[in-house]
């Protein structure tokens, strides 16, 4: 299991969102801290890629690859996401 | 109506988007890196500090992503990669060996809007920079010391490198040039396994004694830059916050071993 941060899920959000949000903030549900998306801590194995609060190691954000080019995009830990227009 | 003008403009990113790129230029950087000039007729251009993700696919459908860091910015689709193999990795063995000249490659970039770095505009107060390199790290930074110089900006540009040997250092000669550029650079090495001849010190990892003499103090509010595995980020990181650097303005991308 390799240790990174959310700088790795520029890619990975811009096909799921369409935008690169590594720079947006989240808060995160459990503790209400909140920060850059590039400063999560991301942990990438075979079956998927786990995003968690730097502050309370609560999951943000998880994406599981299917077949077919289908991702399973979850967001069980983020209370909000800055969206700039 | 008009939009009102604002002062804190949101400064426009390229989109990403997947591209391919064919490999113009290959050569080898260090021992075990290799420098990959892409020539990508749809890239939007990028600004320094980016990423791009290489997707490799297999006969049978495998799929294989990973994320390097761009050499180069500006508005050229000519895209520099130097690759560092990872001798267990999945990807950077092929990409340091077997890629040739002519090869098309699957891309998804530019990406990476947090670790990035722009000559200051007309209305912004520039800030000095501080750049913190561990091994193939160098790589986003050795791009924003490359801006830097081509814009002839005035900011202090400094960076410190950590790296194994002499013979590890990427970019070189380009460093070099940099620090004798009039947008200077100031370059300061920690070799981790073997100094070069004549070398003050012995060999040995970056401490937070030769981070706190090297690198922009936190008095001048720096904005400060770190690139490197992600054991190397956490140390330094936290050396930084101690020495009084604010958390927002330190800026980390970690990197890791597949």
């Amino acid at each position: 299991m390799t240790k990174l941060d959310g700088n790795v899920l520029a890619g990975r959000l811009a096909d799921v969102l369409g935008w690169d949000a590594t720079a947006a903030d989240v808060r995160c549900a459990a503790c209400g801290a909140h920060g850059a998306i590039a400063v999560t801590v991301v942990y990438v194995t075979p079956m998927g890629t786990v995003a968690r609060c730097p502050h309370c190691d609560s999951v943000l954000a998880t994406f599981v690859d299917g077949d077919g080019g289908r991702v399973w995009f979850g967001m069980p830990g983020i209370s909000a996401l800055e969206v700039t227009h | 109506m008009s939009a009102p003008a604002t002062t804190t403009a949101i400064r426009k990113h390229p989109p990403a988007g997947w591209h391919v790129a064919t490999v113009a230029e290959t050569r080898p950087e260090t021992r075990t890196a290799r420098r990959i000039e892409l020539d990508v007729p749809t890239w939007p251009g990028n600004d320094a500090g980016l990423h791009l993700d290489v997707r490799l696919t297999a006969p049978d459908g495998y799929q294989a992503t990973r994320s390097y860091s761009i050499a180069s910015s500006g508005e050229s689709t000519r895209v520099v990669l130097a690759v560092d193999e990872l001798p267990d990795g999945e990807v950077s063995p092929f990409l340091v060996h077997d890629l040739q000249r002519g090869d098309t490659l699957e891309l998804h970039g530019p990406l990476g809007a947090f670790f990035v770095w722009t000559p200051p505009d007309a209305a912004e107060t520039p800030r000095a920079v501080q750049l913190i390199a561990g091994g193939s790290g160098v790589v986003p930074l050795y791009a924003m010391a490359a801006a830097h110089a081509s814009a002839g900006d005035a900011t202090p540009f400094r960076l410190l490198y950590s790296v194994r040997t002499p013979e590890d250092v990427f970019f070189r000669d380009e460093l070099a040039g940099l620090t004798a550029s009039s947008a200077p650079l100031q370059l300061d090495f920690v070799y981790t396994r073997q100094v070069p001849d004549g070398w003050p010190t012995a060999a040995g990892r970056l401490t937070k004694a030769v981070l706190d003499a090297a690198a922009v103090p936190a008095a001048s509010r720096p904005l400060v830059y770190v690139c490197g595995p992600t054991p190397f980020v956490e140390a330094v990181a936290g050396w930084l916050i101690e020495a009084g650097h604010r958390p927002g303005d330190v800026r980390t991308e970690r990197f890791g071993g597949s």
